[in-house]
């Protein structure tokens, strides 16, 4: 048994807030370079160079790459042999968003969902649990902004509706995104389990880094024919029209009920913000 | 891609109708920033007819929600928000002498008619390019709603603050006519 003080949380998602938020990680920045050589709109390069400006202005600055810095949401895996002490697991995770996003100057964009009141510090944050083998803990920190999460969705199909029905239904759901969140989007699919779970597999897909595909290689060759489909819509950076609408497709998978067909799909902007820690 | 209109605020009728989807804009002067809450609270008081915190004459509103001004700067990261959650409130406003919105993303059919009834325009700025955009602002203070915190209304001094224009009085929408010329194939 290895013993964890919870304090050692709060310190690492105080400082993975502040970091996620200001500094683009390398492979979203490589990914908007190749966007930028792809993409064939005046307009649409002019965005993505305006997106390139943007983050190296961040990181001179320390000013956030977008203002909307995001509910905060944390996956934590937690090793089966780890015994933390010293306090409560999820009051030491809001604790160190509370301070990564005052002392960040970041802000705070969480209410309560029926009186909109504030809450003034950005919690509570989202946590995610996972027990795993071993000894460790890792930790994620992905500020959501809402421009994207409000355009994500959820469904049950029929088994029958198949891959088609699926194809159809991540179509419908970009095209209703690529007008109103800031593209070039990532596009997360979480398919099968319950619509929980593949709620939770649309959003754990864009903790992949982009460029790399599935690793099995039937869906890796869906995410790249799904990505040519999206593409081929024409709305482009922002919307503006463009051959980029999207810089990448990620799908994950799970095995659901015989009679069901659950399909979930996380819209996510370019200003994709992750960043992870172990501990 | 044509070369960049530099722009003035308050807007004149005269100068919004050389505006074409698609133009390049860099605006300079004052804008005022507004957001869900604000702009409930201003159709309030035009319903009531109440006086406006500022006034609306030739004005330009940002859909902008600031992150915090951090030491030694006027503002924090300032990007656009969607403008369809405004769509229900702007007709009131460019009824009342409002010219000119900057935010991200399509606009309503109502919102179309408006700008072109009223003689409006409608700019994209890019989502997302927070810190660029914060940049442009010179200068910031709070005007109205201070409660509010980031959804107040704040009186921004902005240089060259890069837009592109959305919707222009002629009822050209850049959404509909950038998917037009870049399809390739529809949604299956």
């Amino acid at each position: 048994m290895r013993e964890i003080k919870v304090e050692r949380l709060t310190e690492v998602v105080k400082r993975l807030c502040q970091e996620a938020c200001v500094y683009l990680n390398e492979d979203v920045e490589a990914a908007l370079e190749r966007a930028y050589m792809v993409e064939q709109s005046p307009l649409g390069r002019e965005i993505i160079k305006q997106l390139l400006q943007n983050k190296d202005i961040a990181k001179e600055t320390g000013l956030p790459i977008c203002q909307d810095t995001g509910i905060t949401i944390v996956f934590l895996k937690v090793g089966q042999e780890v015994h933390f002490i010293g306090g409560s697991i999820e009051e030491a995770i809001n604790e160190g968003v509370r301070q990564g996003y005052k002392e960040g100057y970041l802000r705070k964009s969480v209410c309560h969902p029926l009186t909109r009141e504030n809450t003034k510090d950005n919690t509570p944050a989202i946590i995610h649990y996972e027990i795993v083998p071993g000894d460790k803990v890792e930790i994620i920190v992905m500020p959501k902004g809402a421009g994207s999460e409000n355009k994500s969705t959820a469904t049950v199909l029929t088994p029958a509706a198949g891959l088609e029905g699926i194809e159809r239904f991540v179509c419908k759901t970009v095209e209703e995104a690529a007008v109103n969140t800031c593209g070039p989007l990532i596009v997360g699919v979480g398919i099968g389990g319950t619509i929980d779970k593949a709620a939770l597999l649309a959003k754990k897909a864009l903790l992949r880094p982009l460029g790399k595909w599935h690793d099995n290689n039937r869906l890796a060759a869906l995410e790249m024919k799904w990505l040519k489909v999206l593409n081929d819509l024409g709305y482009g950076p922002l919307g503006l029209g463009g051959r980029v609408t999207c810089l990448d497709v990620h799908i994950e998978v799970f095995p659901c009920h015989i009679a069901s067909l659950p399909v979930a799909v996380n819209v996510q902007c370019h200003a994709h913000r992750v960043k992870k820690a172990c501990l | 891609m044509s070369e960049a209109k530099y722009l003035q605020t308050p807007l004149t009728e005269e100068i919004i109708a050389e505006l074409k989807v698609g133009d390049r804009v860099l605006l300079n002067g004052v804008v005022y920033t507004a957001r869900d809450a604000a702009h409930k609270r201003l159709v309030a008081l035009l319903k009531e007819g109440k006086e406006l915190p500022f006034d609306l004459k030739g004005q330009v509103v940002y859909y902008v929600g600031p992150a915090p001004a951090p030491p030694g700067r006027p503002i924090g990261a300032a990007g656009p928000t969607t403008s369809s959650r405004m769509d229900v409130y702007t007709p009131l406003l460019l009824e009342h002498g409002l010219k000119g919105m900057i935010g991200k993303g399509k606009r309503s059919q109502a919102v179309l008619e408006a700008i072109q009834k009223y003689k409006g325009i409608y700019f994209v700025a890019t989502g997302g390019a927070g810190a660029l955009l914060a940049q442009c602002v010179q200068e910031a203070e709070v005007v109205a709603y201070p409660e509010l915190e980031a959804e107040a209304i704040y009186r921004l001094v902005v240089k060259n603050l890069p837009l592109f224009v959305g919707n222009d009085i002629y009822g050209n929408d850049i959404y509909e006519q950038g998917k037009k010329e870049y399809q390739i194939a529809p949604c299956p």
